[in-house]
């Protein structure tokens, strides 16, 4: 059983073919780096995958499970998280809130009118641990707006790994981070148990490419090539498209 | 602590408001913000905790009048008419929420205002049912407990302890899992649907919520009145709420309260000099625009601290 299984997804915007018969497996445990131009149609694949966009023809399964007309918020509870290449989070709440309101998502308790978040002891240990995990605990009581970019987005990676997903998907988490903040992410990436299954957009190769598995070019909708690390690096294709002979 | 203490304090203002205003007429005055009160922070949970301006909340604080008076008249006893009342009225906003859902931001408006004006102007066409532009008239308040709620004094009261349940309710409401979530689709819908989140049933079930309590205000209104007329469902109705809301100062508990008085007393006061009381009442809206965006109570929080500040910088160099 594959974490990811795509069969001729196909999307187009009026008469522009953003997405064309791409297919694509990712095995359980993989890191799989989607790599291309702008315009290639990463992010498109990613919301495609989310639910965000509705595909015009193929099929997907996350585990096994197909996802066809799944609303975008069901596939959370198949296990499926997200990073957002611009970081959507909660500005005016604290990164504690942030992280409680992640994992409230998947619980059954988000249902309930009564009886106030902030005191539920289990959620905020939740949140707390997993900002522990990023490096963020001291941080768990300031507001997001007062915390800097790379903070923010380590918030974000902890959002996404306090819901214990099965399938990470990250759009270009080191865009926009100084040198050093695209170590700490690099390390907190590293560190990610090999049950998660990660899926991640990235334009800096120095970063990524260490990360990588299995890497996929992607090119005006289509998949160019696939293969190994140094399989991808080496490929002609690569070079003319992406890297620039 | 303190807010513990002044809101101690407000309550037995509030409790022993009949000895201290001395007169039915003013006592009556405070009844009915009470009841502005409650349906502005009715709809305050969707305006303020869940981004969605509507302005056809008065055809549910109509309609559940509407509801109760029709059984009332036909013969029903009063605690019939208040459940049938209520059950109407959430029928019709689940009817409301599903259609005007399909949209947020100004197509939700515009969905809110045309069920609005549909409801408005079945009350005041269908006048087999409404009697039309003459409304329905009551016979006689509710007695529970064998307690009679015709005196001023006796209203107030009734009308301040369902007040007290609208205002434990909202207060738990916002805090509750159910009413952070909400807070969450009026600030990063996608980002909530990524996380788990139905934003649309978040939001279905918080119209159901503000629904329910715009219902309660609405009776409350038919019998302080004893009579509901198409007037209360109209355009200016839900207007006039939605001002008590973002006057107030929307997204908080006590600005809608804040709100909700400085409409009904407004109209009370100036309509007593001026014909045109609407005119005065704008005046205030741009006023508050103008100096308070966020609202009266914030609005008078921050500059009241921006004041208190500059004392203490003046303190300082002297």
């Amino acid at each position: 059983m594959r974490a990811l299984e795509i069969q001729g997804l196909t999307k187009a915007f009026g008469g522009l073919k953003v997405t064309r018969d791409v297919n694509l497996s990712v095995e359980p445990g993989e890191r799989r780096l989607v790599i291309g131009p702008n315009g290639a149609g990463k992010t498109t694949l990613f919301n495609l995958i989310t639910g965000e966009l509705r595909p015009d023809a193929g099929r997907m399964s996350v585990f096994g499970q197909p996802l066809d007309d799944l609303p975008a918020w069901r596939r959370a509870h198949l296990g499926l998280a997200r990073t957002y290449q611009i970081i959507t989070l909660f500005p005016k709440a604290t990164l504690a809130h942030n992280v409680c309101l992640s994992v409230l998502g998947l619980s059954r308790a988000r249902w309930r009118p009564w009886g106030a978040l902030a005191r539920e002891q289990a959620f905020d240990a939740r949140a707390r641990e997993t900002l522990a995990q990023v490096e963020l605990a001291h941080l768990a009581g300031r507001r997001l707006s007062e915390t800097s970019y790379g903070e923010q987005r380590r918030t974000e990676i902890a959002m996404a790994l306090a819901q214990r997903p099965r399938l990470l998907l990250l759009d270009e988490p080191f865009a926009g981070l100084s040198l050093d903040e695209r170590n700490d992410v690099r390390k907190l990436l590293a560190r990610i148990p090999r049950d998660v299954t990660i899926v991640m957009i990235e334009h800096d190769m120095d970063v990524a490419l260490e990360l990588a598995d299995r890497i996929t070019l992607m090119h005006f909708g289509e998949v160019v090539v696939e293969g190994t690390r140094d399989e991808v690096v080496a490929h002609p294709r690569t070079r003319e498209i992406y890297l620039g002979a | 602590m303190t807010s513990r203490i002044a809101s101690a304090i407000a309550l037995l203002a509030l409790a022993a408001a009949p000895a201290w205003i001395g007169s039915d007429y003013y006592l009556n005055v405070l009844s009915q913000v009470l009841i502005g009160a409650i349906f502005a922070l009715a709809l305050n949970v969707i305006v303020g905790y869940g981004g969605l301006v509507s302005i056809g909340h008065g055809a549910l604080f109509g309609i559940a009048a509407y509801a109760a008076a029709l059984l009332l008249n036909a013969g029903y006893g009063h605690f019939a008419a208040i459940v049938f009342g209520l059950l109407v009225t959430l029928v019709a906003t689940a009817l409301f929420a599903v259609l005007s859902l399909r949209a947020s931001g100004i197509g939700f408006m515009m969905i809110t205002l045309a069920i609005g004006q549909l409801l408005w102007g079945l009350a005041y066409r269908w006048v087999t049912l409404t009697n039309g532009d003459n409304g329905i008239n009551l016979a006689a308040r509710p007695q529970p407990f064998g307690l009679s709620l015709a005196g001023a004094d006796a209203f107030f009261y009734a009308t301040l302890l369902v007040f007290l349940a609208a205002l434990v309710s909202m207060t738990s409401f916002i805090r509750s899992p159910f009413g952070e979530s909400l807070v969450g689709t009026r600030e990063q819908p996608r980002r909530m649907t990524a996380l788990g989140f139905s934003v649309w049933r978040i939001r279905f079930f918080a119209c159901l919520f503000s629904g329910m309590w715009s219902g309660v205000a609405g009776l409350l209104f038919m019998y302080y009145n004893q009579f509901i007329s198409p007037h209360a469902m109209s355009l200016s109705a839900s207007a006039e709420a939605l001002l008590m809301v973002i006057a107030g100062g929307s997204g908080t508990v006590l600005g809608p309260i804040a709100g909700a008085a400085l409409v009904v007393i407004m109209k009370f006061v100036a309509s007593a000099y001026i014909e045109r009381w609407n005119f005065v009442l704008g005046a205030i809206f741009v006023f508050i625009v103008l100096v308070m965006p966020e609202g009266v109570l914030p609005g008078s929080a921050r500059l009241l601290g921006a004041a208190w500040g500059k004392l203490k910088g003046a303190d300082a160099r002297a």
